[in-house]
């Protein structure tokens, strides 16, 4: 029997997935020292990607082919926007905070723009392939925490394996420690025979492409279309969820749990029959939480020393 | 930032040539892009927004109101060094509150209705700010993502408040009840929809001119935001209060943005009460390098820009969403013109 309890964990998994993908984005870039505050034009930018490519593919090729294109070109724009605000900051070292807020708006108009030249005002005749939740045999058995854990789509699996991954990433290559010391020490990083600047772009690049992969899943694996503004502030909750999860990917995927729990609430009243709250309680509350989040966590925080330096080094 | 102070009127007068051209490649490129006449495109965005007085007046200069209030919140606060995102949630809260004491105690005080109505918005705008504000003095929590955040919170309260104790006495449309006339900013020009707010704004512009150039206060406002560091300890400024005043007055601005919009436009609380006036703020101050003055001269091209938007929109089924793009197109290209002039300048 699947109870109420069961349906708030699943949905929390499910709402912290694009939430955990986009905050590990933006805690691989702000490693490197560089804050993208235009992590929610990446997946706003994915989620549109992933509507076309997937859409367009899936009309002709079938759906399994529609979602991986829809996953990769989704992945792919949010890397073109985090391209297009490299170049401003990392390039020409502009501020990074109203850079990456003008990126913002600039891809919430272009993507607005775009989906109403492309399917008309209305979005009639947009059908989307959908990535499934498929329970693992046995594990989705589980009490409390099968269902939840394990009959998810792929895409919350692949977070899995990519966590410890990432964990053990930063800890233990080369190419993770000379991330972590540019974060720290541009200077240092530079005098190691490291790149800042390429560690950087490089950084700010992967980044985005996870926000894209976010903004694909909140298409292809949640809400199977594509709605204007859709984002709705993601990329700024990952960016608190960050600062909750101390710069580690462990912490940012706890961190997201946390987050998707508070999102998942509203779904967990409903079942429960409390209609006396207004509604707009629970939809305000992932965004109280951030406001609560960062102000218990950002006074003891350790962000990465160089984050949102302009001058790359002091010479 | 010093240089442009100094800067003549020519300056001025090629920034704004610079301005608008950008502005007209930027539509023409994107009209191109997605298919659609740019010549009849912009004979329907010129028409919309100064093809007529009626236009110029009713369509332009009454949506340049608001973008100038909440354009002087942001060059305010970026001038402040505090990066306040928020004039939407602000501008959104000072309606809410002013509709508040309107719905309730308005009828009771007479003429000095209005004048409350007005207070209250901005008591509330700054509130809101204030909670950014002590978020980031006690706590540190970056203003960018509060203010965001505390946006979206706005958003669902007034949508709370016009379904609930604000909603309109037969309960069917989300929105509170219409103002009665006597409520009503009076008209500036009848025949139009033209409302005495643009005296506000303008004069609020001069008088955030002359104080931040010739007061002690506003010359330690621009010295916090130029260096907070140097500010503590070379010219002995208290740094966390000139930022929280800053901050509070900031969001004073965006308040009374919102309680002129509702008294003087919409005449009622609603959710899509701006068509985020808080965000194109950003761009009216940026492109206005935070001059007081400046900011009403691009608050009126924006004006025009998003009154010529609807009538694209109506006239030549261009998305409104296009007129958004072109606005953040024209931040990114003055971010980018200031950084290679930084690097010529930084190479001679």
């Amino acid at each position: 029997m699947i109870t109420p309890l069961d349906d708030f964990l699943a949905a929390t998994v499910r709402t912290a997935t694009p939430l955990a993908l986009a905050a590990l984005g933006e805690c691989l870039t702000e490693r490197s020292g560089v804050i993208n505050i235009g992590l929610e034009g990446a997946i706003i930018c994915g989620a549109f990607g992933a509507t076309v490519a997937a859409g367009t593919v899936a009309a002709t090729a079938g759906g399994a082919l529609g979602l991986t294109a829809g996953f990769v070109i989704g992945a792919a724009a949010g890397a073109v926007i985090a391209l297009l605000f490299a170049l401003f900051t990392v390039w020409w070292r502009a501020d990074q905070i109203i850079t990456g807020t003008a990126i913002t708006l600039f891809s919430l108009g272009l993507t607005g723009l775009l989906y109403k030249t492309v399917y008309g005002a209305t979005g009639v005749g947009l059908t989307l392939p959908t990535l499934d939740a498929w329970a693992i045999p046995g594990l989705s058995a589980l009490p409390v925490i099968g269902r939840a854990l394990f009959a998810q789509p792929l895409i919350t699996y692949a977070l899995y394996l990519f966590v410890p991954w990432l964990a053990w990433w930063f800890a233990r290559t080369h190419a993770g420690l000379a991330l972590r010391a540019t974060g720290e020490s541009p200077d240092a990083a530079l005098a190691a025979g490291v790149s800042p600047r390429r560690v950087q772009l490089l950084a700010t690049v992967a980044g985005g492409t996870l926000a894209g992969l976010a903004g694909a899943t909140l298409v292809l694996a949640q809400s199977g279309t594509f709605v204007e503004g859709m984002s709705a502030g993601k990329g700024f909750i990952a960016i608190a969820i960050v600062v909750l999860g101390r710069w580690s990917p462990r912490g940012v995927a706890a961190a997201a749990l946390l987050f998707g729990g508070a999102s998942a609430l509203q779904y967990l009243f409903q079942s429960l029959g409390w209609t006396g709250v207004p509604y707009q309680l629970f939809l305000a509350l992932p965004y109280v939480l951030t406001l609560l989040v960062l102000a218990r966590a950002s006074a003891r925080s350790r962000a990465p020393a160089a984050l949102a330096r302009r001058e790359l080094t002091l010479s | 930032m010093s240089a442009t102070h100094q800067a003549s009127w020519v300056g001025a007068v090629q920034r704004l040539a610079l301005l608008v051209g950008g502005t007209v490649f930027a539509l023409v490129l994107l009209l191109l892009v997605t298919g659609h006449d740019p010549s009849v495109a912009l004979r329907a965005l010129v028409r919309g927004a100064v093809g007529s007085w009626y236009a110029f007046t009713s369509a332009t200069l009454v949506r340049a109101i608001p973008l100038a209030l909440t354009g002087l919140c942001v060059a305010l606060a970026f001038r402040a060094g505090l990066l306040n995102i928020g004039a939407e949630g602000q501008l959104l809260m000072g309606a809410a509150a002013s509709a508040a004491v309107l719905g309730t105690v308005g009828a009771s005080l007479g003429a000095l209705a209005l004048p409350l109505a007005l207070l209250t918005g901005v008591a509330a705008g700054a509130a809101w700010a204030g909670v950014a504000a002590l978020l980031r003095q006690r706590f540190g929590v970056l203003e960018v993502i509060s203010t965001i955040m505390l946006n979206f919170v706005a958003l669902y309260t007034v949508g709370w408040l016009v379904r609930g104790p604000l909603q309109e006495p037969t309960g069917i449309y989300p929105q509170s009840a219409s103002l009665p006339k006597a409520v009503q900013l009076p008209l500036l020009w009848t025949g139009t929809r033209l409302h005495v707010g643009l005296v506000l704004a303008v004069l609020l512009a001069i008088g955030l001119w002359w104080w931040q150039r010739s007061t002690a206060s506003g010359f330690r406002l621009r010295a916090v935001g130029q260096n907070p560091h140097a500010s503590a300890t070379i010219g002995r400024i208290n740094v966390a209060r000139v930022s929280v005043l800053a901050f509070l007055a900031s969001g004073a601005l965006a308040g009374l943005a919102g309680a002129v919009e509702l008294t003087g436009v919409t005449f009622a609380l609603y959710e899509n009460l701006s068509p985020g006036y808080g965000y194109t703020a950003i761009a009216v101050a940026l492109l206005a390098r935070l001059h007081p003055l400046g900011v009403l001269g691009t608050a009126a091209l924006f004006g025009a820009l998003q009154a010529g938007g609807n009538a694209m929109q109506r006239d030549a089924a261009v998305p409104i969403a296009l007129v958004n793009v072109v606005e953040a197109l024209l931040i990114l290209l003055v971010i980018a013109g200031d950084r290679l002039t930084a690097a010529r300048s930084a190479r001679a």
